[in-house]
Parts: C-alpha cells; structure tokens; sequence
C-alpha cells in the first residue's frame, strides 16, 4: 500500500540566508530557521511533538555528533524532553528528514512536528570540506583512486554527452539560468547573473566541469512546521499538503551502477510519489532538484520524467526550464546560486516550492502554480528522495 | 585511511581479486558476499576470482582540482572502466596524455602507487590501467 494514513500539511516554513555565514554558529542557525517557521504558522511551542533534524557532517565539520538534543534545547524544548531524531543520508539528509517527520505524523503517533535541516560548513578550510564531502561517496572504491564528488559526475556527464549529444554550452545553461533565478531570491548565496562563457571558461575542476558547474560551499539552515490535516486548519485556510513522498536507494558507487546516464533511485523514488499523488510528471508546475553539478539537473529532469532520456540538454537550451518555460526548474537558484549547505537543502528546496504555492516568490514568482515537486540526492545517488505539494 | 583499513582489501587492490557466484556466474568487483540476482541461493556459493584487468573505457575525466592527497598528481585521469568480465570498475589512466583516452578504448591494468599519507606515511598501492592496441 503506498498511501498515506492520514493527509500531512505544511504550516510554516522558515530559513536562513545561505552562504558564508561566518558570524553564526550552528546552534545559532538552526534557531533562526526553527522560530521563523514557528512564527510563520502560528503555533504555540508546547503543542509540538517531535524534531527532527536533517545533517549529514555534523562529526566531521565541527566535532559535534548528537545534533538533534542540541537544536532540540536551542529551541527551547528541553523541559518538555520532546524526542528529536537526526536523521542523515549525505546531502539528501534534509529530504530524509522531512520524510520521517511525514511519516511520524501519517502514522498517528504525532501531530505538530519540526523538520528542520542545517549545516555549518565553513568552519573548515574549502579543502577539508571538500574531502567530507566524498564521504558521500564511496571513499574505499572511488575515493581512494582518485575521486572527488565532482569527477564521479563529471563522469556521468562525458558519458551523457557521448550518448546523447549533449553539449558543453547545455551543461552551461543549467548554471546561467539557476544564477538568473538566484539573482531574484535574497536568501540565495550567489546575487549576480552570470554568462554561458564564464562557465565554460571558468577554472576546470573535472573536464567537463569547471568551477561554475559545481555548487559553492554554504552554511545554512531551514525549517518547516508540519502537522495533520485537521490540525492544519485549525491555524490556516490554506496549508499545503504533501501528496507524495517517495525514497530510492542505489548503489553508493558509480561503479557499481550499470548506465551511469541516469539515478536508479531518482528514478524509483519519483515512482513512489507519482503513484502515491496519483498524478504523473505532466501534472507538475514548478518543481526544485538537485543541482549540485550542472549535469545532475540534466539527469533529473529526465529522471523526474519531465524530458526524455537524451532530451535534457536540449530542454534546458531552448528555455524550457527557465522562470518562462513549460516547467521552471530551481526557481530558488538551486543548490548551484541559492547555496548547498547539505543537511539543510532538502528543506530549503520545500520552503521555496511553499513560496511559490503562496505566489509570495516576488521576482521569480510562477503564474499559477498548483503542484510542485522536490528531488534531493545523496552524494552521487545512493539516496534520493521526491515530494509532491498542492495547496489543500 | 588507516594502514588496518586499506590492508583488509588489500588483494583485491593489488590483484584484483574479485567473486563469481557459482548458480549464475556472475563477476563482481569489487567482491560481494551475495549475488545481487541469485540472492539467497548464492548464500555460500560466493567464490573468489580473479579478474583479467582487461576492459574499455565507459567514460573518462581529467581532474585538475582533486582531493587534497591527490593534489601533487593533477592533472591526472580518472576513467569508469567495464571489464571483460562484465563488471564496472572506476580507476585511474596513466603512461599517456588524456588525448590519447577516448570511450571505447582498450585498458589494461597496471600496479602502481595510489597514494600516501601524509608526508612520510604509508604508501598505498593497487590498481591503474593504461591503454592498450
Ligand atoms: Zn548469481
């Protein structure tokens, strides 16, 4: 049976701006998002229920495990001992924990719930951080031989090409069009727009990739307030409910991946939501994916079943997942412009998508969005998981 | 990495040893306990093989911004390999410059430094591949 028990709403949503954040902590980041989510739906602290936290590195990038009790005292309830639960899947983290938090609540067990998702990166030097961040792959199989996150997908990005013909300018487009959105979103790291040639001219880091195909390093932190469907009302005429939640798991490496032109667990994890919605990929108006290279949103929007295997590139040069086109990709600016602090972009891309529900994304707002939908992967595709909103 | 850690795997990095599941006789590598097809009829049928090394290039990169231990060797090649065997395997290309890689060539494999910790560390070795006619 892939239903679930009892419709799941979202009520508030809240973040931080993303990017070097030097003067916050983590506690501090996470508290920002948490009440400005509070604030937004209107709830009393000691109505909620459960926490829980999306983080993938909080071991690695500032010596501190046992993140959920932290955030959990941060937000100030320590004396009602409310559980709260990290939840981690490399940089899909996020998405993992707004599913458990779904799934708490369609099950009966809670009502009022937090999901939040954060990440304090640059605290590290950008070279240790970008040694953790292989830790989402397979450092045993991969790493060990040479490589880094972004050559396992700039590998997939060579192949795509050979396959289907997919250009380095199409590659370039992805990151042109997600820094236009971006330049529109005062949240996003990255506020400028940027040209097809500075992409492809930028410093290489993986041939094909160079540095602007590549996601930036961020600090940041997101936070939704979720609840039943009955609850929802009693604090809003218009929550947003969650119609569908799907999870894919794969391989950790690529190589152990038969085609490395598409992510199995994008592939199955859409399934999942689609059947759960009962909608499919052309019901979608607006959806945010996981960008984290520029190929990966290729990969996505073909997996999502937006463009044919093959057709992405194509999809992206001729405008149709810009702010205008038949699908808006990444209104946000994606993981590439908006930022990627890990645990905390599965939350973010969630808060986006309820903005443009709202119709409150100001300059990069969609005409008439009805349903919407969030990919956010883990490392290379090990995990992926997608969700489908509506307003109720 | 430490020197328990990269010992463990340590024939299989250094001759590529891998398994066959004799209901199937599917190869793997690197080696599984369980055949991902066969599942629990594999379940003690898991034999250790050795793989010919031989295989064509998938797809190939050049890293110029690796990892930090691997800084001192960019740029350097790094290609996702399908081996005669039937099974992918990610490793990097040397003894050539990356105009000679293209997808569809022939590799082979070769045994060489893949690292070392720190200064005066360890040295770790096990597979590379380099192109072949
Ligand atoms: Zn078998």
């Amino acid at each position: 049976m892939n239903k679930l028990s009892r419709e799941v709403a979202i009520i508030g949503i809240g973040q931080t701006k993303f990017g070097e954040n030097w003067d916050l902590s983590f506690r501090e980041l996470g508290i920002q998002a948490g009440i400005e989510a509070i604030k937004d739906s209107g709830i009393e602290s000691k109505v909620i229920d459960a926490l829980y936290v999306g983080n993938m590195s909080a071991g690695l990038f500032m010596d501190q495990e046992h993140v959920a009790s932290m955030v959990m005292e941060e937000v100030g309830l320590a004396d009602r001992q409310v559980p709260a639960t990290r939840v981690e899947a490399a940089d899909a983290s996020g998405a993992l924990a707004l599913r458990q938090g779904i799934l708490d609540i369609a099950s009966g067990h809670s009502n009022v719930v937090i999901v939040g998702g954060s990440e304090k990166v640059t605290d590290v030097t950008s070279d240790i951080a970008s040694e953790f961040i292989m830790a989402g792959a397979d450092r045993a199989w991969e790493g060990l031989f040479g490589a880094s996150l972004p050559s396992l997908f700039a590998l997939m990005a060579r192949k795509h090409m050979h396959d289907f013909g997919t250009t380095r300018e199409q590659l370039a487009q992805v990151a042109v069009k997600n820094h236009y959105n971006g330049a529109r979103n005062p949240i996003a790291q990255f506020q400028r727009e940027i040209d097809i040639d500075t992409v492809i001219n930028a410093n290489p880091i993986a041939d094909p990739l160079g540095v602007f195909d590549c996601f930036p390093v961020s600090d940041g932190a997101a936070a939704l307030v979720l609840c039943d469907m009955k609850t929802a009302l009693e604090y809003c005429n218009d929550p947003v409910k969650i119609i569908g939640t799907g999870q894919g798991s794969d391989t950790i490496s690529i190589s152990n991946r038969k085609d490395i032109t598409t992510i199995r667990s994008t592939v199955k994890a859409a399934e999942r939501a689609y059947e759960m919605a009962g909608i499919g990929p052309s019901d979608i108006d607006v959806a945010e994916v996981h960008d984290s290279y520029t190929i990966a949103e290729i990969l996505a929007i073909e997996d999502l079943g937006f463009f044919g295997k093959g057709e992405g590139g194509k999809a992206v040069e001729d405008g149709e997942t810009a702010l205008t086109g038949s699908i808006p990709i990444n209104t946000s600016g994606g993981l590439k412009a908006r930022g990627h602090p890990f645990g905390a972009t599965g939350i973010a891309q969630i808060n986006e998508l309820v903005l443009q529900l709202r119709s409150k994304a100001d300059g990069r707002q969609v005409n008439n969005v009805q349903k919407v939908l969030a990919q956010n992967l883990g490392g290379t595709g090990g995990t992926s998981l997608v969700h489908i909103l509506e307003v109720a | 990495m430490s020197v328990a850690r990269f010992w463990r795997k340590q024939d299989q990095r250094y001759n590529l040893m891998g398994t066959e599941c004799q209901v199937c006789g599917r190869k793997f590598f690197p080696n599984k306990s369980m055949c991902p097809v066969c599942h629990r009829k594999s379940i003690g049928k898991m034999n250790k093989y050795q793989f010919s090394g031989n295989g064509i290039v998938e797809s190939y990169t050049v890293v110029h911004a690796g990892m930090p231990q691997y800084r001192s060797q960019v740029p350097y090649i790094l290609a996702y390999i399908l081996l005669e065997e039937g099974d992918h395997i990610l490793g990097q290309i040397v003894d050539c410059d990356p105009e000679d890689v293209d997808i569809g060539k022939k590799v082979e494999m070769v045994f060489r430094k893949l690292g070392q910790e720190g200064r005066s560390g360890t040295i770790y070795y096990g597979y590379k591949f380099r192109t072949i006619l």
